[in-house]
């Protein structure tokens, strides 16, 4: 009986940005922004034969009452930028980017883009993240312009023009035929005449088109649209659903809506986004993982995070005493800009929390701890490859994005401890099949994918 | 004597339009050949390297190279393995945003430790206007004129963090002192922009301007906001007339003449003597069917030839901007012959680990926000 191959176990890591992930406090945490630290990371991830490096976006610093948010990581460089700078030092690892649809233009996007592409010779991957408020909108041109409701409409378009520029060019383009005087094949770069909703954009599209045809495309977005969007065009879903359960749920959901789609199951890969800490025991995991927590929320920052959804000042409670007895205020103004409000109407998740409060006798502290506490795999490195392995062959992911609390080297013990394991029972690879992103990722190339099926047979 | 500035423009196959067309297709990397060209500049000793782009594509009936890659990115991809060289990006500021422009040439610095350059351009072209189909059409004096206020408000968002504005204190929990992050609040017809920028203040602080001269309003904007001048001058006395030109504009704006880097384009075509170099202009010519005239000095001849030039131009401007005709042919030869030059005190080079500050001779400011207090 021939056995089947067992299905390989994508992985990703994620170089965190201006969040309480990154836990800033302790000696061994690095520079956010010296070109040193993201240096280290791509390599030690490219060692480990990872798909990708991740780097998400920044359009303004985060706010909370009324003032900079300071007790997080604040300052990243620009992300397209670091991505061409690491395509230097690294050879197959791919590179993902978080830019946003709504503060950027389709002819200079998709020129970044096929820049970065040619330069890393196919290994780019664009995020696609919409955003809407006026808060980040103030440091842009035409300010806070679009409705929440149309966002996914205007990204859907950008995309679409986007994918006609890098299609405006044939691979072939260049001939630098000397006799001649054409350094481009006639007719290999074709006008782009885009009339629509949100864009005009006519012209010749300056920029070569990169080995992987338009580079992987990524998203994000949980909500409804967000799922129909990533459906319907998105390779790669950065997914918030770690836990098994959450997991499998999400990943019947998108695949129905896949199948809808009329898309191949093959085409569109999920990758939760994790934690991982391991110990040389399960015990000494969980308490350098309940110590991580608790490094990542300090008192203040635990006050910050009721404070959001109080939606009122609650600078006088101490964070190792009780809940505050007051009610939150749901009128309350936004009280933290530059972030996903999570939390619409608060009152039920206060009494739910003040159940909980009491039921385990927490402090504010704890609870904070309890409820933003997102899963990740805690557990030696055997067990924790047990559990990687499990979610994706039961198809609750299609592997990992890998987020570290320490960075630059805060994965290195797992890529040094766990991949090997998983490379040992033949679900991830010992080395990169090919150069390009889309190799490791299994995804055909667009022109691919658009030709019909006339070999088959 | 004060030395020479030394930077090489890299573009397209080299200041020849037909330079592409002389030699072997197969010999040509592309794109990304411009790797080859920096290694070999920055071994060379360089103050600084030129990276040109556009939004458009050059029409077929130019014959010329066509295609490019956008500058900032191909800069940050050059940083790590270059090492002493300036690396100077070509930014839009008619089309772009200056909230990414700013982060954008910060980041430059940011891996390239300090020898980011941001060479200002400007659109008036229907073309681009069409790509981005957000505006009309600009002419020359609106289009330098939305430059001044793209420059300043992106000067301004490179200042908004002030140099120790992280301090990481564990006993307050506060990885900034927020105290030390500005809002730029500029409100400006075209646009406004809140701040602070998103990435902390860069090596350099305040990263090197460059703008060519090529009309009245580029000369006033030169002289009001460039470090660094690039003017175009086919003889000695063209150029001292537009330096004067420059150095009146930086004056009525308020600012040092001094402090402002006039550099000549110099076209270089070189060869074993004058008449080998002239039998390669007559090839090159040939190919491309009309006499090369670019607009400014243009040296057909030796290497000896070059260092006459550059002693005859020393007195006159702060430095030279060489343009080789062909990169693959003549960038070799240039940089064999930065040694003869520096042997005569006419160019220095820069040290390995200085920024491209340093390198010019321009002091490291203080955010103007610290000093304003």
């Amino acid at each position: 009986m021939t056995s089947r191959p067992r299905k390989q176990i994508h992985l990703g890591v994620h170089f965190p940005g201006v969040n309480n992930t990154t836990v800033w406090s302790d000696p061994r945490s690095g520079s956010q922004i010296n070109f040193a630290s993201f240096e280290h990371l791509a390599r030690r991830a490219e060692d480990a034969k990872l798909d990708f490096l991740f780097l998400a976006e920044g359009l303004r610093l985060r706010e909370h009452k009324g003032a900079i948010h300071d007790l997080d990581v604040v300052g990243r460089p620009d992300t397209l930028p670091v991505l061409a700078a690491i395509a230097a030092v690294t050879e197959n690892l791919g590179l993902a980017g978080t830019i946003n649809t709504t503060f950027n233009e389709p002819w200079e996007i998709a020129r970044q883009f096929a820049t970065l592409d040619v330069l890393s010779g196919g290994r780019a991957a664009w995020n696609l993240v919409t955003s809407s408020d006026a808060f980040t909108g103030e440091n842009f041109r035409r300010g806070g312009f679009l409705p929440y409701a149309e966002r996914y409409e205007r990204a859907a378009e950008l995309v679409a023009v986007a994918r006609a520029l890098w299609d405006s060019w044939d691979d072939d383009a260049v001939v630098a035929d000397g006799a001649s005087g054409a350094y481009l094949r006639p007719g290999s770069v074709r006008r782009i005449d885009h009339v629509g909703k949100h864009f005009q954009v006519r012209g010749e599209f300056p920029t070569p088109r990169g080995p992987q045809g338009h580079p992987v495309l990524f998203q994000a977005g949980d909500s409804p649209d967000g799922r129909d969007f990533a459906a319907a065009t998105a390779d790669v879903i950065f997914s918030l659903h770690s836990t098994f359960e959450d997991g499998r749920t999400f990943y019947d959901d998108i695949h129905a809506r896949l199948a809808a789609a009329g898309r191949d199951a093959e085409s569109l890969k999920i990758l939760p986004a994790t934690t991982v800490v391991i110990g040389d025991t399960a015990a000494e995991a969980d308490e350098l993982a309940r110590h991580i927590r608790r490094q990542q929320v300090p008192g203040p920052t635990a006050i910050a995070f009721l404070e959001q959804v109080w939606g009122a000042d609650l600078t006088s409670y101490d964070p190792d005493g009780p809940l505050p007895e007051v009610e939150p205020d749901v009128d309350g103004a936004d009280i933290t800009r530059g972030r996903a409000r999570h939390i619409r109407d608060p009152r039920p998740v206060v009494a739910q929390w003040r159940e909980q409060a009491a039921a385990n006798r927490w402090s504010i502290r704890d609870l904070v701890i309890a409820v933003t506490s997102r899963g990740g795999f805690v557990g030696t490195a055997a067990s924790v490859a047990d559990d990687i392995d499990r979610h994706v062959q039961e198809d609750a992911s299609d592997g990992f994005i890998l987020v570290p609390h320490l960075t630059p080297g805060g994965l290195d013990d797992v890529l040094d401890q766990v991949v090997p394991l998983l490379v040992e029972r033949g679900s991830f690879r010992a080395e990169y099949s090919g150069p390009t992103l889309r190799d490791h990722l299994g995804l055909v190339h667009p022109d691919a994918a658009r030709r019909p099926a006339a070999l088959a047979g | 004597m004060t030395k020479l500035h030394l930077a090489v423009d890299l573009s397209g196959a080299g200041a020849h339009p037909a330079a592409w067309r002389a030699v072997d297709a197969r010999s040509r990397a592309g794109f990304t050949d411009v790797r080859r060209q920096v290694a070999l500049a920055d071994d060379a000793g360089f103050d600084l390297a030129l990276l040109d782009d556009s939004f458009t594509l050059a029409p077929s009936s130019a014959r010329t190279v066509r295609g490019s890659l956008d500058a900032v990115l191909v800069g940050s991809w050059l940083a790590p393995t270059s090492d002493a060289i300036g690396l100077v990006a070509t930014v839009d500021t008619t089309h772009t945003e200056p909230f990414h422009v700013a982060k954008a040439l910060q980041t430059l610095d940011h891996v390239s430790a300090g020898r980011a350059g941001w060479q200002v351009a400007w659109s008036t072209s229907p073309a681009a206007a069409a790509a981005f189909g957000r505006k009309g059409v600009q002419d020359e004096r609106d289009a330098v004129d939305e430059a001044r206020e793209v420059v300043d408000v992106v000067r301004d968002l490179w200042d908004s963090w002030e140099d120790d504005a992280e301090i990481r204190d564990v006993a307050t929990s506060r990885f900034v002192d927020r105290a030390k992050l500005h809002y730029v609040d500029h409100v400006g017809e075209r646009f406004s922009v809140k701040g602070p920028s998103i990435t902390p203040r860069s090596p350099q602080g305040q990263i090197p301007v460059v703008v060519r001269v090529d009309s009245p309003e580029s000369v006033a904007l030169a002289g009001q906001v460039a470090d660094v001048v690039r003017i175009e001058a086919r003889g000695t006395n063209c150029a001292a007339e537009l330096r004067h030109q420059v150095r009146a504009a930086a004056l009525a704006a308020g600012r040092d003449p001094a402090l402002v880097r006039v550099l000549v384009d110099v076209v270089v075509l070189l060869g074993a003597d004058a008449g080998a170099a002239q039998a390669r202009r007559e090839v090159l010519d040939g190919l491309a069917g009309t006499p090369f005239d670019p607009a400014t000095v243009l040296h057909v001849g030796d290497a000896a030839g070059l260092v006459e030039l550059a002693t005859r131009w020393a007195p006159l401007v702060d430095g030279l901007t060489l343009r080789p005709a062909s990169l693959l042919t003549d960038l070799p030869l240039l940089a064999d012959t930065l040694p003869l030059l520096r042997r005569e005190g006419l160019a220095g080079r820069p040290a390995s680990g200085a920024t491209l500050r340093d390198s010019l001779g321009l002091a490291r400011p203080a955010s103007r926000y610290a000093v304003a207090g």
